[in-house]
């Protein structure tokens, strides 16, 4: 059992950040890795990728997005209670080495997954442009430690909100327009912002790596459920990603696998709305 | 074989023949994912035990990876002390409720019982599993004795047949035994891959509590290679064992495999069996439950697929292989069984791609028609396209069940292990041990996707290799 110490609401309740007792995991964690989380008996093994770990209290730490049933149940977990298994360090870690310049950019939750990456790219001593957005200010998070994990740090929302009013890629043009000398980006979100913000350092001719997150059973190489295309070539996300080199992935075909249960996932998250699912004894 | 055994003077009496096994009939149980042959009762199991002739030199305990003293344990059977039959089973095999189920038995003892030159062969898997059910259906613990502690600690990575077998070895030879799986649950392809109409998951996790129960700790969750590495592991341990399976699942490499519908066999089964998929949305874990579902592949575990398929409500579910019936190597039995269940076998077909919608639902394939050629490495002939007999089987779902390779998650993150072109592990074929000092492997790591008692008899190679070492240092 792994238990849940410290518990937090962002962006009004729809998204959770969770701290974690697991020792081992915490041990062994980089930045870029992933763990696999399930609620309880009945439930699914979902994977995410660690925003942040505490290795002398043994804790590591998830924040997630509530989208569906699974989701919704873990939102169920209090502070004091468990996790059934909590499975990791999985994944490749991110390749962190001193090339000068680099924006790091983080759309939604994808902002969790960035923040490791960006402190690691800082604490190598490269000058780290950060950029993170969201739809709007309400449901922004991670700021405090995206500023400490960059030298500068820009802000849009769609609506305009806060910061700069507009995509995140509007700023990246803006940033490597003014910093030619910029020669890595890491850009983690929505597929269509991972795409969009691939489509501008293309034109830049920077290299870019994006974290994927296809639908996995295991995480270990096993199933084979994560395949994404990555330049022409089958990869399995749990093993050899989940971070690729943006400008070789195959985003429509990672779309439309992510959609491969939605049907599924509505009627399952409808009825666990409708309070007639869980029966178990976790807790919850 | 020089010469027969000779088998001792019969005494004249009638012939009994081979005990049918009762089974669950086709029509019924392809609508349900419980155990298809129901067992025998003692009373079919003494009267088939009878047929055995005890053999001086037994054929079949040659034909057996682990050397079970078959003519013994049926011996117990025929004189009613099922205990007896336990005990003799346990000497040798530490899973003999799994093996008695999943072995190739036509091809190992059956294949060559004395019995069988004129007559059906002594049905020795049935009776196997007869002893290991009746043993665990009386819940007693009947646990065999244990050698004195040697103080000696052993790693076992993987809790797949490989792995079980050596920890059921070394922790009655008197060594402490640790078990890691990186699954939440013990067992391997046992758990994740062999459903449960095939091999019920109490079963499997009574064979791993008999393991708890003699004293080995068993560790869910641990990815070695990720959570700890062997080299870690060799501080805190004796001697390391891996027996981590093939791993990564094998695909056709033809267009169209990422539409919404192809999977793996190990996806579509570890849904199915792990996860308990069947029984969604009661269990959260989604599989999309197709009426038109095509397998790729002969083996046992495409069996698995195409019957599980039935049992999810598909309306069609057939077999794609691209060779003939002769050259499937599933267990005959399970050919059988699919067969009897109404899975439609397409032979000497190969598909060439799939066919989707705009938004990724699979809708088709498209296959080719082979003849049989000259025999190819494998000695089986090699499948030849025929040009132009293209033709398109509509389905909704695909599951992909040509093989594994190895899975380079452990072997990438341990220097010093000596891997061959495939990626499996080096190992002494009749030790188990590696390049790597202290390091012993076995199962499909090292040979590739194989059985799950060719797992178990390297398993016991491993461990009276591990024994000795731990023993006299050699």
């Amino acid at each position: 059992m792994f238990e849940i110490v410290e518990r937090q609401e962002l962006a009004q309740g729809t998204i959770i950040s969770n701290w974690i007792k697991a020792p081992k995991i915490a041990a062994k964690a980089q930045p870029g890795q992933f763990v696999i989380l399930r609620a309880n008996e009945k439930g699914e093994r979902i994977p995410l990728t660690m925003a942040d770990t505490d290795p002398e209290k043994g804790l590591i730490n998830i924040i997630y997005m509530v989208i569906g049933k699974s989701t919704a149940l873990f939102k169920t977990l209090q502070t004091g209670d468990s996790f059934l298994d909590v499975i990791g360090p999985l994944g490749a870690a991110t390749h962190l080495e001193k090339v000068g310049k680099v924006v790091c950019v983080g759309g939604g939750t994808g902002i969790a997954v960035l923040h490791p990456i960006a402190r690691g790219l800082k604490n190598l001593g490269n000058q780290v442009f950060g950029i993170i957005g969201s739809r709007s200010k309400d449901l922004l998070i991670m700021e405090d430690r995206m500023q400490a994990a960059s030298n500068e740090l820009m802000i849009c929302t769609d609506d305009g909100t806060y910061g700069h009013k507009g995509f995140v890629t509007d700023k990246l043009k803006e940033t490597l327009e003014k910093n030619k000398d910029i020669s890595l980006a890491v850009c983690i979100g929505p597929v269509p912002m991972m795409r969009a913000c691939c489509n501008v350092t293309k034109e830049y001719n920077v290299h870019t790596l994006v974290s994927l997150n296809p639908i996995m059973v295991d995480g270990t190489g096993m199933c084979g459920c994560c395949r994404v295309r990555v330049g022409g070539e089958m990869k399995f996300a749990c093993v050899d990603g989940p971070e690729f080199d943006g400008h070789q992935v195959d985003f429509d075909e990672l779309n439309l696998r992510l959609r491969s249960y939605l049907p599924e996932e509505k009627t399952s998250y409808d009825q666990f709305k409708a309070g007639h699912t869980h029966k178990c004894s976790c807790g919850s | 074989m020089a010469e027969e055994t000779k088998a001792p003077e019969a005494p004249k009496k009638e012939k009994i023949p081979r005990q049918a096994m009762p089974e669950q009939p086709p029509e019924v149980r392809r609508h349900n994912f419980q155990e298809v042959p129901l067992g025998y009762t003692p009373e079919l199991a003494m009267k088939e035990a009878e047929r055995c002739i005890q053999c001086k030199d037994p054929r079949c305990k040659q034909g057996c990876p682990v050397e079970v003293d078959i003519p013994g344990f049926i011996k117990f059977i025929k004189e009613g002390d099922f205990e007896g039959a336990i005990r003799k089973l346990w000497e040798k095999n530490a899973l003999p409720a799994v093996c008695g189920r999943v072995c190739p038995q036509e091809v190992q003892c059956e294949g060559l019982c004395i019995i069988g030159k004129k007559d059906a062969p002594v049905a020795i898997g049935y009776l196997e599993k007869f002893a290991a059910d009746y043993q665990r259906n009386q819940g007693r613990d009947v646990l065999p004795p244990k050698a004195a502690p040697t103080g000696k600690k052993v790693a076992v990575v993987g809790s797949g047949p490989a792995g079980l077998t050596v920890a059921g070895d070394l922790i009655l030879k008197g060594h402490d035994v640790h078990i890691f799986e990186a699954l939440h649950g013990p067992g391997g392809v046992l758990l994740y891959g062999i459903p449960e109409f095939r091999l019920p998951k109490a079963i499997v996790a009574s064979e791993c509590n008999y393991l708890e129960k003699l004293g080995c700790t068993m560790e869910v969750n641990a990815v070695i290679g990720r959570s700890e590495t062997v080299d870690e592991l060799l501080e805190r341990f004796d001697a390391v064992f891996l027996g981590v399976g093939a791993g990564l699942p094998m695909f056709l490499k033809v267009p169209g495999e990422h539409y919404i519908g192809v999977y793996s066999s190990n996806e579509y089964l570890t849904r199915s069996n792990l996860m308990k998929a069947y029984d969604f949305p009661n269990y959260d874990t989604p599989l999309v439950r197709g009426k038109k579902v095509a397998t790729f592949g002969g083996g046992n575990v495409a069996m698995d697929s195409a019957r599980t398929a039935l049992r999810l409500g598909a309306e069609k579910s057939y077999i794609i292989y691209r060779r003939g019936r002769e050259e499937l190597p599933a267990r005959k039995e399970e050919i059988h069984h699919a067969e009897e269940e109404g899975v439609e076998f397409m032979l000497l077909s190969a598909p060439v791609r799939f066919t989707g919608t705009d938004d990724g639902f699979l809708t088709g394939v498209e296959c080719l028609r082979m003849e049989l050629g000259e025999p190819d490495a494998s000695g089986r002939r090699r499948p030849v396209t025929m040009p132009g007999s293209e033709f398109i089987v509509d389905i909704d779902t695909a599951v992909i069940s040509i093989g594994s390779s190895a899975n380079p998650l452990l072997t990438k993150s341990t220097p010093g292990l000596v891997l061959n072109k495939w990626g499996n592990i080096v190992a002494d074929p009749k030790t188990g041990k590696t390049m790597k000092p202290k390091v012993w492997a076995g199962g499909d790591i090292v040979t590739g996707a194989a059985t799950v008692i060719l797992a178990a008899g390297a398993g016991r190679q491993a461990s009276n290799s591990i024994h000795d070492f731990l023993t006299f240092g050699w």
